[in-house]
């Protein structure tokens, strides 16, 4: 069995994508494992708080020298990729200025829930990554939703104001978990962490395996549009997030990152938001299809992400070491 | 028995709304001079079927009692910005409210 198969059939065996696996199967068996709603967003605010403590703790640990790079790339990456996907998206695809702006904010920014994914394949297998990693996946969230929304309104103008509009990217409930955990975890340090560590981190991978499984059955239910959306997006939904993995693997490397880092922010780089930027998007650009953005990223690339890409990101960390 | 003398008549104004609306809307009714509302999360179908996110939860309905005036600038407001590109839906009832006074 070549290494590729190997890394795909170890990521397959996750418990977490199992889980994802079963709610796309019970969605088209019309079997419901649908979570309450209620119970669904309280599993995403814990998921956030946790990545953020995690990442919080890590950054009292880790001298500011070495943050400086990653941090650097990780901004360069936020702010490039939107600006690049914006011009494809518009001059080669030919889509509307609020449409390619809306998906332009969702494959800029990156998805948590991916990154949390790649974070257990990574830990499975034994590779360490440098722990500080998601401090830099909530700083690759922002940029890409502001800058997006800023080229959509440079030539389309908007009903809101700017700062209301920045006020709801920075207030959105994902952006406040993540960062207001990771503000609490630099204020308690490893010390305190200890006092939360039994809920926060050993039932981490048991509660995202019951999200993902609740996120399979949503993403399923998408799969039925994606008829709809047409062959130029769906060929923007694989490619793009190839793409972006290899800028992220190698962006990575150059940076310093270990092969687990490396591997890490070309995740962060491939993943599509599907948290964040819907309602951010939904507020700011209103005229831009959701049917659109959030099948793209939720249908396609989240689930493309989280079965081939992770461990494909993997062996290319490894390639870019070697 | 009713009370008649007790009840003054005043708008109930009924907005079903996705719910990444629920902040906006809410600073709207309070700028037109509503005093208070109810707000309760809400399931259902309707002609536009998709949501932005599954997990800020899909409907809000939000109910005020007001004064005609107020109810009048509330439906202004949701025509102008919200109905064209967002998932609303507003309907006025002509109610009569026990210590309406509380309202107007």
């Amino acid at each position: 069995m070549s290494e590729a198969l190997i890394q795909l059939a170890g990521n397959l065996s996750h418990p977490a994508i199992l889980g994802f696996g079963l709610g796309v199967l019970a969605f088209f068996l019309r079997g419901d494992v649908r979570l309450p709603e209620s119970v669904h967003a309280a599993l995403a605010s814990y998921l956030l708080l946790a990545i953020g403590l995690k990442g919080g703790v890590a950054l009292t640990s880790t001298p500011g020298g070495e943050l400086a790079l990653p941090i650097l790339v990780t901004l360069a990456l936020g702010c490039a990729t939107p600006v690049w996907c914006y011009a494809a998206l518009r001059r080669m695809l030919g889509f509307s200025v609020p449409d390619a702006a809306a998906l332009a904010a969702h494959y800029g920014s990156a998805s948590i829930v991916t990154f949390t994914a790649s974070v257990a394949y990574l830990e499975a297998l034994g590779v360490p990554h440098e722990s500080f990693m998601s401090a830099l996946v909530a700083i690759l969230e922002v940029p890409a939703i502001l800058i997006a929304i800023l080229l959509a309104r440079r030539s389309h103008g908007s009903t809101a104001p700017l700062s209301l509009v920045l006020r709801e990217v920075l207030t959105g409930r994902s952006i406040l978990l993540l960062a207001g955990g990771m503000l609490m975890g630099l204020l308690t340090g490893a010390e305190g962490m200890r006092k939360v560590e039994p809920f926060f981190v050993a039932p981490f991978a048991g509660a995202l395996t019951l999200f993902l499984m609740d996120m399979g059955a949503i993403a399923a239910s998408r799969m039925r549009d994606l008829g709809q959306v047409g062959g130029r997006l769906i060929a923007f939904a694989i490619l793009a997030p190839l793409a972006h993995a290899v800028v992220g693997a190698w962006l990575g490397k150059a940076a310093g990152l270990s092969v687990g880092g490396t591997a890490l922010l070309a995740t962060m780089a491939a993943s599509a938001s599907y948290i964040a930027a819907p309602v951010a998007v939904r507020l700011a650009l209103p005229t831009a299809n959701p049917a659109l953005y959030l099948t793209a990223a939720l249908a396609l690339t989240f689930p493309l992400n989280l079965v081939i890409g992770i461990p494909f990101h993997a062996m290319l960390a490894h390639a870019f070491h070697d | 028995m009713t009370d008649e003398a007790a009840t003054v008549p005043l708008h109930l104004v009924t907005i079903v709304a996705e719910s990444v609306l629920e902040a906006r809307l809410l600073e709207l009714l309070g700028a037109s001079g509503a005093r208070g509302w109810t707000v309760s999360e809400a399931r259902g179908r309707g002609s536009r079927g998709v949501r932005a996110s599954e997990w800020e939860g899909r409907n809000v309905r939000i109910e005020t009692l007001v004064t005609p005036a107020v109810s009048e600038r509330v439906v202004a407001a949701l025509a102008r910005d919200y109905f064209p590109h967002y998932a609303v839906i507003a309907f006025v009832d002509e109610v009569r409210v026990v210590r309406g006074e509380k309202y107007a």
